[in-house]
């Protein structure tokens, strides 16, 4: 286990070292003079100068680089241009938001596409099968961002339960922050669910073919003793690699839907800052998503060697 | 009868295609709606309705009628015409950005498997770590960039595709070379590039073929995305992500509005998928059989 997962450690590290190169280079290299584009075109040489040795963009690139990432390291992102506020304060801030968000969004996707996988693989062939098949492929078909739409129309235009849209903070208390999370969530929960359903169903049925079952079942295990000992415990392997991809997924589509439901999130931080010409507040909301999809795929590869021995000893 | 046994490659997918794809319900229903899809840009081309971009102000927000068959939007433009037209940015956005992955993801899939060693080891590293970056954040770093635009959300795109690709030709083609034919062939003193060219490459056609189907289905996923975030397609080109965003500002006087161009995503994505999951099967009949 330990060499595993020094390996993966090292991929980890490396990663994350490469796509904070990636952003720095697009974002901070390839726009070239940054001050000079937050001041307009008109703005005076001395200035965009003065401007520069602010911001500390007229040092070398490597300099740079190298205390950017110390100031990831420490928490210290430098300071907004258009907020005039350090950049830690505004991200942490926004993800008081995207990360409940997020999460909320996968608890649902995982509890929908568990339902409609199992009980679909438990009437293989028959009407269920079918109705959840085809009910999944609309799903995946389906933008999120127009399931939340039409989720407005029904919820807040028509039937008036909930707002369409803003957050009123978690101050205003837990429930009423959630409420106005629910159909954000449910809008990015639909389509994922219509996904891993359908690998769940497959996983099932994967399972439910092997000797083990046939056993199980010829010792006299009743059909939901052996679904829920026997075929769920190894069905699940494949589920949990997909809905860890798919974590990753949800974090890139909160970035869609908090701009339908109006939420003050990480992606509408990014929106507005790319409007401001505010760059440095976009190179850190980036890497900071970026690496939360990386942390998220490791996370899983080395939950997928727990749960199942044999990747350790193939694999790597 | 040769004296001889030589191996031989599995047959070419192309044989008694047509028979088998036309009993196929998946592809059938997913070929009339890509059909169908390709049509409507084709029709836009030669004809519309009203002119898409005629700005009409006094008949803004009209129902369904004989003249505007589903109404108009708050400019007073035909919605007819700028579904059709839209279907056009679907189809661009999707075959070039489908194209870049493809061509560039293939050749160094193709690369990998043929060099191995190091070669492999790096290729399938920076795949990897491109997963890193799903296609929305790396719109988002373009268009930070360079500004919005329908041609940096199909470079966003099409970068995005790459490592998909080159991961699913890395695959499959590593089980070709581990075939007898190949191994004939290599026993015949030709060369990795040859042997890439002629066996590896022609056998793994009908996976790329597959994924590029499905690729396609989430690219027009995501142009729809970035235009409804205004990354993508910039006015007055019609586009429906745009149409979705423009409708969400009025649900409560015009609430068609912002159902028509997402029905008309969903059934381009839909068409495309069922198309895809049916060509597997038509390609590869065992695996339909086991499901």
């Amino acid at each position: 286990m330990s060499v595993f997962l020094f390996k993966r450690l090292i991929t980890l590290v490396a990663t994350l070292v490469g796509a904070s190169v990636v952003v720095f280079l697009v974002l901070e290299i390839l726009p070239g003079n940054a001050a000079q584009i937050l001041m307009g075109p008109d703005a005076s040489p001395e200035a965009v100068q003065a401007l520069a040795t602010k911001l500390g963009i007229d040092r070398p690139p490597v300099e740079r680089y190298f205390s950017w990432v110390g100031g990831m390291l420490t928490g210290n992102l430098g300071d907004s241009y258009a907020y005039s506020t350090p950049v830690s304060e505004l991200v942490l801030e926004r993800l008081s938001l995207t990360v409940p968000l997020a999460v909320l969004a996968m608890a649902m996707t995982a509890l929908i596409a568990l339902v409609a996988g199992i009980y679909a693989a438990s009437r293989h062939n028959k009407l269920g099968d079918v109705g959840v098949m085809a009910a999944s492929q609309v799903g995946i078909a389906i933008p999120n961002f127009w399931f939340a739409i039409l989720l407005i129309l029904l919820f807040s235009v028509q039937l008036k339960w909930f707002s369409a849209g803003g957050f009123p903070g978690w101050g205003e208390g837990i429930w009423q922050g959630l409420r106005s999370l629910l159909l954000p969530a449910l809008s990015l929960a639909v389509v994922q669910s219509a996904i891993l359903a359908r690998i769940t169903r497959s996983a099932v049925l994967e399972v439910l073919r092997e000797d083990f079952v046939r056993t199980a079942r010829a010792k006299g295990v009743s059909e939901r003793g052996t679904l829920w000992g026997h075929v769920l415990r190894n069905a699940m392997i494949p589920v949990i690699t997909v809905a860890g991809l798919q974590f990753a997924e949800l974090l890139a589509g909160t970035i869609v839907v908090e701009s339908v439901f109006y939420l003050p999130g990480m992606g509408r931080l990014i929106f507005q800052s790319i409007q401001n010409r505010d760059l440095i507040v976009v190179q850190n909301c980036v890497m900071l998503l970026a690496a939360m999809v990386i942390i998220v795929n490791f996370v899983v590869d080395v939950l997928y060697a727990t749960i199942d021995p044999r990747v350790k000893a193939s694999d790597i | 009868m040769s004296a001889v046994q030589l191996p031989v490659a599995t047959p070419p997918v192309t044989q008694g295609f047509w028979r088998r794809a036309l009993r196929n319900h998946s592809f059938v229903l997913g070929g009339l709606l890509t059909l169908l899809l390709v049509a409507a840009a084709a029709l836009s081309l030669a004809w519309t309705p009203h002119n898409p971009y005629d700005v009409n102000i006094p008949v803004r927000l009209q129902g369904p009628s004989g003249t505007y068959w589903l109404g108009t939007d708050p400019y007073g433009r035909d919605i007819v015409s700028l579904l059709l037209v839209g279907a056009r940015a679907s189809i661009v956005v999707g075959v070039i950005a489908v194209g870049i992955g493809l061509v560039v993801g293939t050749a160094f899939g193709l690369l990998a498997s043929a060099r191995r060693g190091w070669t492999e080891e790096i290729i399938m590293r920076v795949a990897d770590f491109g997963f890193a970056f799903p296609a929305i954040l790396s719109a988002i770093m373009l268009t930070a960039v360079f500004g919005p635009g329908m041609v940096n959300a199909i470079v966003a795109i099409g970068i995005y595709n790459i490592p998909t690709f080159a991961r699913i030709t890395r695959a499959s083609a590593n089980a070709i070379w581990a075939r007898e034919f190949v191994l004939a062939a290599r026993a015949c003193g030709k060369g990795a590039f040859s042997i890439t060219m002629e066996h590896v490459l022609p056998n793994i056609l009908s996976v790329l073929i597959v994924q590029a189907t499905i690729r396609f289905a989430i690219a027009i996923l995501a142009e729809a995305a970035l235009s409804y975030l205004g990354l993508g397609t910039q006015p007055p080109q019609p586009s429906w992500g745009r149409m979705l965003s423009e409708a969400q500002t009025l649900l409560f006087q015009a609430p068609m509005l912002a159902v028509y161009p997402g029905v008309a995503i969903a059934l381009a994505v839909l068409g495309l998928n069922l198309m895809g999951d049916g060509l597997r099967d038509v390609f590869d009949p065992r695996l339909a059989r086991k499901r």
